[in-house]
């Protein structure tokens, strides 16, 4: 099992890298979709560890992608000297090494965040959780909005856009394995007990404190990186991105996909990255009539009714459930 | 979601993605906070500039053709104005972007038209990081360094040394002018007695007025946006605060005096214009808006329809929409008679024009002085 | 001294909207066990709803400030607030009342972004004014008390202040006195023995939203008369404000949200007024709910005056 989901990792990181060769031909604003969908893979999954595997309920993933995005920022724009050291090793390796060591340090400052507010939080269970959760999001942004050396909520520019194609889709790949492969060992049968019955588990004797911390803080981890990768995307990060809503975002993705369904996970992510545009290229369209025109432009009131429906007629998502019944069979 | 809607989207994409497909017509990009929390902003904006390019079209246009203008709204969220604007250039192709009222949304637009050589205009962006991003990137309007000096002379001016400065923390543009205005009040012998903070969307400020009442200070410097700003004066006049509040060009909107009711009388704020100027042009504009959108145009409308008549003036200089050549024609604009003032674009890229010092009496503004810069 | 005691009238008043707001949520959530996210907005639209009625009702006093009048507008507010939560209850909720939590949470941040959205839609995103329906003014302090005369209280804020702790006592009442209570306390330990007990379940939660949106609607009204700017997003901070000193004090406890309320108020009011000799900037105001948020949850999870519950299984 692992020879196989190992050859697959390194097949899909070859798939992507040729596919990388061909970015340019595809045209800015669809390679923003693209990219943009990637991202979302890495937030989603990564969210669906903690909420969907080990049902522990998380409103505040946004605060760990921004601490990972000003992590990665502060990084390469203070760290110069680290670029000049490896100069000689040739531009685009230089740059590789360099990229990659600002998105190392936006997983792991991230992930020591996700270390912070998983130990204490994750005492408590359901609504409780999921409420601090909120609050340590909203006081994340509110100490960014404070630090006048990250731009405050002014915001921070950065100055290289080394994000494409394949470091996105790479660490996207990568992303997914790990989640994979720890679901189907003996810690996802550990997350996955915490999620069905954690008074039972406890009895069990299982360290159910343990495998929530892990969960939480590996998705911040991963959550740090989507970061990272964003900021030297969009070039330009502030603390009013990274909000409640982004967590929702996040949330509803994960709800879509289905708990607990990687597979899903990933196609709701493409499906909502593509939304909002497809909403906005809807919304420009000549035969709709004046009102209906407005009430689409903005795009939040569609996606909202969307949201409602959605939770009233496949709650489940698309494929909640599908993974376990299999693993069950 | 149903492939029947999606083909039909890809197959318009693709057309649209054919160059040169609608050459009867030049196209021009804006992007603004239609919704949101920064909409009316945005809606001034678009509709100063719509207005510019009706009547530019109604009189045939520039270099022979229709001005199109393609409008997207960012939803005054941050990561929508990069999206809308790769989404303008190389989906719309238009020839240059309108663009964007707050500062931070321009920083975010910036580099990317920097990068694919498409000149942008912003109508209202005054922090001075904007047009430092490339030599694409212009404004009609002044920046921060310059109206925050304008009100600290001002206040010294009128005898006031000791100033309290209550700032939005969460906006770039309150933050910028008051920095700006303590560089200039300090060095030239004002105090500034107290400092405290807000944040956009917030109605309670008696804790911060509270604190500043008992620092006595001769004015208040208010450097936010209109719709905390007339809470902020009304809750002053009733904890008792005397003293008359400074502001600048953020103080223009709609609902300024009707929710702050006499409260804002006797106080002071830079602007961009003044509606009530008796210039003919000035008031031929202020009919013409209001005729159309049965408001009185605010500041930003005014900035947003001198942007867009720059920018139809500069293609008719330049001949062409290549763009270098309008860069070119935008960067040596000079004394263009503007609703806002005579117009000069500096070697920064910056509109070198005077400021007014307006005043709020009757129910209105009042035109007080003008200031070179 | 003097200035103390100003930021302490600013805290309680504060904080006496804060504790309006929260009685409302924390009235939901202890019958139904639900948070709900969009309660922020129908406040909202109680003050929109205040809006477009006054102009009726003052048409009888001639435009002019009047008690009387006030009232209707509060009570008019309430009850279309009333009806809102109810026919947001039926449509949105009830069908998912035997699905995970995570699901109606989601539906309610949905209803929540609707509401705000369709509101900016429907009323246009500029502030607009509130008119001043009880002619608000400083109260005036006699002279014998000296430096006292300094201090600034509105009437607006007594108002807020009585009809906050008016509410508090009738909703204890409601909750503790009446059948309609007494089947909300059934419903909130064990809904299937309830129903067993002859309860229709249905009327119970209907009333219970019906109730905590009227609140909702109250608030909506008496906030904009101290604060008379009203816009549709204007639910968002204090709704989350809110709905953290309900739970310092205690979600599902009610004279525990006022509690909640009157301190959040009066902390938050101090840490801002007196934010430089704290060195805490003024800009971290929003942290320090989430902050306090947090303290409690960790040491004290069932909130201030609440009971800690114990899990069966």
């Amino acid at each position: 099992m692992l020879e196989r989901s190992k050859l697959t990792l390194l097949g899909a990181l070859v798939v992507i890298f040729a596919a990388s060769r061909f970015s340019s031909h595809i045209g800015p604003y669809y390679y923003d979709i693209v990219l943009s969908i990637g991202i979302n893979i890495i937030l989603g999954v990564s969210l669906n560890l903690v909420n969907g595997y080990t049902g522990q309920f998380s409103l505040g993933h946004a605060g760990f992608m921004s601490v990972g995005a000003y992590a990665a920022a502060c990084f390469t724009t203070y760290a110069t000297g680290v670029l000049a050291v490896l100069a000689p090793l040739g531009g685009f390796v230089s740059v590789s090494i360099f990229f990659g060591l600002a998105l190392c340090v936006a997983g792991m400052a991230a992930g020591v965040a996700g270390l912070l507010v998983g130990i204490p939080s994750l005492r408590l269970k359901g609504d409780y959780l999921a409420i601090v959760t909120l609050g340590f999001g909203e006081i994340i942004k509110v100490v960014i909005e404070n630090v006048d050396a990250l731009g405050g909520a002014r915001g921070f520019s950065v100055a290289s856009g080394y994000t494409n194609l394949f470091w996105v889709y790479a660490m996207a790949a990568i992303t997914i394995y790990v989640v994979l492969n720890l679901v189907n060992s003996t810690y996802g049968r550990g997350f996955i007990t915490v999620r069905d019955d954690e008074i039972a588990a406890e009895a069990m004797g299982i360290n159910t404190t343990k495998y929530k911390v892990l969960a939480f803080t590996l998705a911040a981890f991963f959550a740090g990186i989507a970061g990272g990768l964003y900021a030297h995307f969009k070039q330009f990060i502030n603390p009013e991105g990274f909000n409640f809503l982004k967590s929702v975002d996040i949330v509803t993705m994960v709800i879509l996909g289905g708990m607990g369904s990687t597979a899903g996970v990933v196609l709701a992510a493409i499906i909502l990255t593509i939304l909002p545009e497809w909403l906005r290229w809807f919304s420009e369209q000549p035969f709709l009539p004046h009102w209906l025109a407005h009430l689409v432009e903005n795009r939040m009131i569609p996606y909202s009714l969307l949201l409602i429906i959605l939770m009233l007629t496949r709650p489940q998502g698309l494929f909640g459930g599908v993974e376990l019944k299999r693993k069950k069979a | 979601m149903r492939i029947a809607s999606i083909l039909p989207f890809f197959a318009t994409l693709a057309l649209g993605a054919l160059p040169g497909l609608a050459q009867d017509q030049i196209k021009v990009g804006e992007f603004a906070s239609m919704s949101g929390g920064s909409a009316s902003f945005g809606q001034s904006s678009h509709n100063g500039t719509m207005l510019a390019f009706e009547e530019i079209n109604a009189a045939g246009g520039v270099l022979g053709k229709k001005i199109d203008l393609h409008t997207e709204d960012d939803r005054s969220v941050a990561g929508e104005p990069a999206t809308i604007v790769r989404k303008l250039i190389s989906q719309d192709n238009v020839v240059a972007v309108l663009g964007e009222v707050a500062s931070s949304k321009s920083l975010e637009a910036a580099p990317i038209c920097q990068e694919n050589h498409i000149p942008m205009i912003s109508p209202a962006s005054t922090n001075a990081k904007v047009t430092a991003v490339g030599d694409y990137i212009f404004r009609v309007c002044f920046i921060d360094p310059f109206q925050g000096k304008v009100m600290a002379k001002f206040a010294l001016s009128k005898g006031w040394t000791k100033v309290a400065v209550l700032k939005d923390v969460k906006q770039d543009y309150s933050v910028g002018l008051a920095d700006a205005f303590e560089k200039s009040f300090t060095p030239a012998g004002g105090t500034v007695v107290k400092t405290q903070e807000y944040s956009t969307g917030d109605k309670d400020f008696r804790a911060q007025l509270t604190s500043i009442k008992a620092s006595h200070p001769d004015a208040i410097f208010v450097p936010g946006y209109y719709a905390e700003v007339a809470l902020i004066a009304r809750e002053a006049r009733q904890l008792g605060i005397k003293a008359p509040l400074l502001g600048g060009d953020g103080w223009v909107g709609e609902s300024l005096l009707k929710v702050a009711g006499n409260a804002l009388d006797g106080s002071f704020f830079s602007n961009h214009y003044s509606q009530d100027d008796p210039s003919p042009v000035i008031q031929n504009f202020v009919k013409t808006y209001q005729a159309k959108y049965g408001e009185k145009p605010d500041a930003m409308a005014a900035l947003g329809y001198d942007s867009a008549k720059i920018l139809a003036d500069a293609i008719t200089r330049a001949g062409t929409t290549d763009g270098p050549k309008l860069r070119d024609a935008i960067a040596a604009t000079r004394d263009f008679k503007g609703v806002t003032g005579d117009i000069t674009l500096d070697a920064d890229r910056n509109a070198t024009k005077a400021a007014v010092i307006l005043t709020i009496a009757n129910g209105g503004f009042q035109f007080v002085q003008r200031v070179a810069p | 001294m003097i200035e103390f005691l100003q930021q302490l009238i600013n805290g309680l008043s504060l904080g006496a909207i804060y504790a309006l707001i929260a009685l409302g949520y924390t009235m939901v959530y202890g019958v139904l066990r639900f948070i709900n996210f969009a309660h922020g907005d129908v406040f909202m639209i109680g003050a929109f709803a205040g809006l477009y009625v006054a102009p009726v009702v003052l048409k009888f006093s001639n435009g002019g400030p009047s008690w009387p009048g006030a009232f209707l507008v509060l009570v008019a507010a309430m009850v279309i607030c009333a009806i809102l939560g109810i026919v947001i209850e039926k449509l949105a909720y009830r069908p998912l009342r035997n699905r995970p939590r995570l699901t109606v949470l989601i539906t309610a941040i949905g209803v929540s972004l609707f509401l705000e959205n369709f509101g900016q839609y429907a009323f246009g995103v500029d502030p607009q004014s509130f008119p001043d329906l009880i002619g608000d003014h400083a109260i005036n302090i006699p002279a014998w008390c000296g430096p006292l005369t300094d201090l600034t209280i509105m009437v607006s804020q007594v108002l807020v202040f009585a009809v906050t702790l008016i509410l508090l006592v009738a909703l204890r009442f409601i909750v503790t006195k009446t059948k309609l209570g007494m089947a909300m306390r059934a419903l909130s330990v064990n809904p299937v023995a309830t129903s067993l007990m002859g309860v229709n379940n249905d009327v119970v939660i209907s009333f219970t939203f019906g109730l905590g949106s009227a609140l909702a609607g109250a608030a909506g009204i008496l906030i904009s008369i101290q604060q008379p700017s009203i816009d549709p997003l204007m639910g968002l901070q204090p709704g989350i404000k809110a709905f953290v000193a309900a739970v310092l004090g205690g979600i599902g406890n009610i004279p525990g949200a006022a509690l909640g309320g009157v301190l959040l108020g009066v902390i938050e009011t101090l840490v801002v007024g007196y934010s430089d000799r704290l060195h805490i900037p003024s800009g971290y105001r929003d942290a320090v709910a989430f902050f306090l948020l947090i303290l409690i949850l960790l040491f004290k999870p069932t909130g201030l005056l609440g009971r800690v519950e114990r899990e069966k299984v």
